[in-house]
């Protein structure tokens, strides 16, 4: 996927101004907030299920290397081929070798965000390949020819109306906005491309160390279709989805579906051990697994570890109050939100997403609603703390903390300045006490005022209560 | 150097495990794996499993329906097709205990699904309360699409054959089949999407409507 995570106040700013964008992330509002909520009350001890999902996912990368050799050793055994893909440039040339090498012409895919990361669809097609999204979300996207804002609600930016011109505009068919319709549409549409596919691709949101199998968790069906009909399967997922057991899975499920989209278990939970076996009427001949690092091996041994803990549902994006303003494509690549701001900057150089870190209130939502327990606003505490030291913030925010630091470290000049500085913003807050303005931070007072200081600094009333 | 050896070289040194051989702590990890441990889980409010699975079915949007014996299975599909104005011929799985289908006027076929089949009946190796799951397990005489094609998902179920949470599920396919088909495929409920305005919408890419059939009745042991 196209990196602009380097311009994300530029991109911010054209999505506050975006009526239909706005009007569209206003809609999405508290949804998947209260449908989180609400199935939540069937957990009567979700932290104690939390923690041991928490413990779960830190014993698998603890021992990386061991889990992936056994899930290797178990989906060889069944009759899996094994890929390691170092890069995402390694995911597109490895995918495109066996869809060669078997006459492909036609994949069908189910989503899968990794791909999104080495911007699969694109090389596919310049290899002469067609490659089509199943995903009703991914297949609008695919249409609009826009990447996902979200990673378990792709399209949730665009509106029913969007949809409905897109639709017929794309299949030359009556413009319809009945949303059953429009999704019986798509089914008519995409059924013929899932029994003519040579290549099914899915993600993979589990690998099951104990059996070797892949997991994917699915609603639509279109998951289960481009894993049973072509004749090959490709899996393309990260290193770090391995799980030891299927029992550690059932704990994980169950906050997993929950912290997504509210449900106690989606539609479909597909485990897939090998291919087609000896009389089996359907099931593909090959299955194929890419297991990718992409950057994510460069997070163990740091404090981004934990982030690697991530099993993709979404709740820290669904419930983070910038995330519900700017929408998934201001923060510029696969990954929105919270997490994003995590992942991001560790993939792709900090450099290269130097405000996502700081695109936070550090309001702390989304480590609460967290299945695994990523403690994710300290996590850009510390890449905000990285991008200073390395001198990648700009000139102006150093110098400022550089003076900051020199009055700071000196109690009696910084209450003298304190004394004065409250003063005179008070005088300023006027007869209102708000400051409309303030000279170097309009950032913050663009949107809304800053109250004004009451005259006494909190040293000040100290002492005068002491005595 | 392989890829795969760059990248598990570079994991172990990022973890900061002694040595360059990958692996080194596999007997470790596969004494957890071999101890299987389970986790926790929500308390079960309920007691009665069928109940509990009937209840979480028809929230899914599954209906269920039950007879006394296995023989009276076909008359009860027969009458849901009715009911629902469905075609009375589809497909069926081989591996279902030999019913009197025709006799109740049902042209079923057993083999593996085709796309203009309407309905697709199967069994279900086990089924989970906890969350109103059916469990089906691919092969030979179970092929994987009846289960996905057809508009119409029928399943026959042994009402004895439902556990409380799916660690018992996956312990029971353990026990009985020792290894995983190629496909296990747990089902709650007909496929569904919200991916437009977030409005949930029943039938996907899956079936429009799944239907269980309970048959028989609980021993008490």
């Amino acid at each position: 996927m196209q990196l602009t995570s380097f311009s994300f106040k530029s991109n911010v700013r054209r999505k506050l101004i975006d009526p239909l964008l706005q009007r569209n992330m206003k809609r999405f509002g508290g949804r998947f907030v209260e449908a989180r909520a609400a199935v939540m009350t069937e957990v009567d001890n979700l932290e104690t299920i939390r923690v041991a999902a928490a413990a779960i996912r830190d014993r698998s990368l603890a021992n990386l290397d061991s889990y992936l050799l056994a899930f290797e050793e178990q989906a060889l055994a069944r009759g899996s081929r094994v890929h390691w893909a170092e890069t995402a440039q390694d995911v597109n040339r490895i995918l495109i070798e066996i869809a060669q090498s078997n006459g492909v012409k036609k994949i069908v895919k189910s989503k899968s965000m990794v791909s999104e990361e080495s911007g699969l669809n694109d090389a596919v097609e310049a290899a002469g390949i067609q490659a089509i999204e199943t995903d009703l979300g991914e297949y609008i996207l695919q249409l609009a020819h826009e990447p996902p804002s979200h990673i378990i609600a792709p399209a949730i930016h665009k509106s029913l109306e969007e949809v409905a011109a897109l639709f017929s505009e794309n299949h030359h068919t009556p413009r319809q906005t009945d949303i059953p319709a429009l999704c019986r549409e798509a089914r008519e549409q995409l059924r013929p491309h899932f029994l003519s596919a040579e290549m099914g691709i899915s993600g993979g949101n589990f690998l099951i160390a104990e059996t070797g199998s892949v997991v994917i968790v699915t609603n639509e069906g279109n998951g289960r279709m481009v894993t049973t009909l072509p004749r090959i399967h490709v899996t393309i997922t990260g290193i770090e989805k391995v799980l030891p057991t299927l029992n550690d899975f059932s704990v994980i499920v169950r906050l997993l579906t929950r912290s997504a989209t509210g449900q106690s278990i989606t539609n479909y939970v597909s485990m897939l051990t090998g291919p087609r076996q000896e009389g089996d009427l359907d099931g593909p001949e090959q299955s194929h697994i890419i297991l990718v690092d992409s950057g994510r091996s460069r997070l163990l041994g740091t404090e981004m570890q934990k982030a690697l803990r991530c099993i993709r549902c979404g709740a820290c994006m669904n419930h983070c109050p910038v995330y519900q303003n700017i929408g998934g494509h201001a923060y510029g690549w696969v990954y929105p939100g919270p997490i994003g701001a995590i992942l991001t900057p560790s993939y792709v150089g900090l450099k290269n997403a130097l405000d996502l870190p700081q695109a936070s209130t550090l309001c702390g939502a989304c480590q609460v609603v967290c299945p695994v327990k990523i403690p994710l606003p300290e996590l850009m505490r510390v890449l905000r703390e990285k991008s200073f030291e390395q001198g990648l913030r700009p000139w102006h925010e150093r110098l400022s903390i550089r003076l900051w630091r020199g009055v700071a470290n000196r109690p009696h000049l910084y209450a003298l300045m304190t004394q004065m500085g409250v003063r005179v913003l008070s005088l300023l807050g006027g007869k209102k006490k708000l400051l409309h303005h303030l000279p170097g931070l309009d950032g913050w007072t663009d949107g809304r005022d800053m109250p004004a200081p009451q005259g006494k600094t909190f040293r000040e009333l100290y002492r005068k209560r002491r005595s | 150097m392989s890829a795969r050896d760059n990248i598990l070289a570079r994991v172990r040194r990022g973890l900061g495990l002694p040595g360059d051989i990958a692996g080194l702590e596999r007997p470790a990890v596969q004494e957890y794996i071999r101890q299987n441990p389970r986790g926790p889980r929500p308390t079960y409010h309920w007691s009665d499993p069928v109940v509990r699975f009937q209840e979480r079915s028809e929230k899914l949007g599954t209906s269920v329906d039950r007879v006394a014996s296995l023989s009276e299975v076909p008359e009860a599909v027969v009458r849901y097709l009715n009911e629902k104005a469905l075609p009375q011929r589809g497909v069926v799985w081989q591996g279902l205990p030999a019913l009197e289908w025709e006799r109740a006027g049902l042209m079923l076929e057993a083999r593996g699904a085709h796309a203009d089949d309407l309905v697709g009946v199967t069994g279900a190796f086990c089924a989970i309360a906890e969350t109103g799951t059916l469990m089906l397990l691919s092969g030979a005489d179970s092929p994987a699409a009846v289960s996905l094609l057809p508009e119409t998902h029928i399943a026959i179920l042994d009402v004895q054959r439902i556990v409380s949470g799916m660690e018992e599920a996956l312990a029971l396919m353990k026990s009985e089949r020792g290894t995983l088909p190629r496909a296990v495929n747990f089902v709650s409920g007909p496929s569904r999407t919200a991916d437009i305005e977030q409005t949930i919408v029943i039938g996907a890419h899956g079936p429009y409507r799944v239907h269980v059939v309970l048959y028989g009745s609980v021993h008490v042991q």
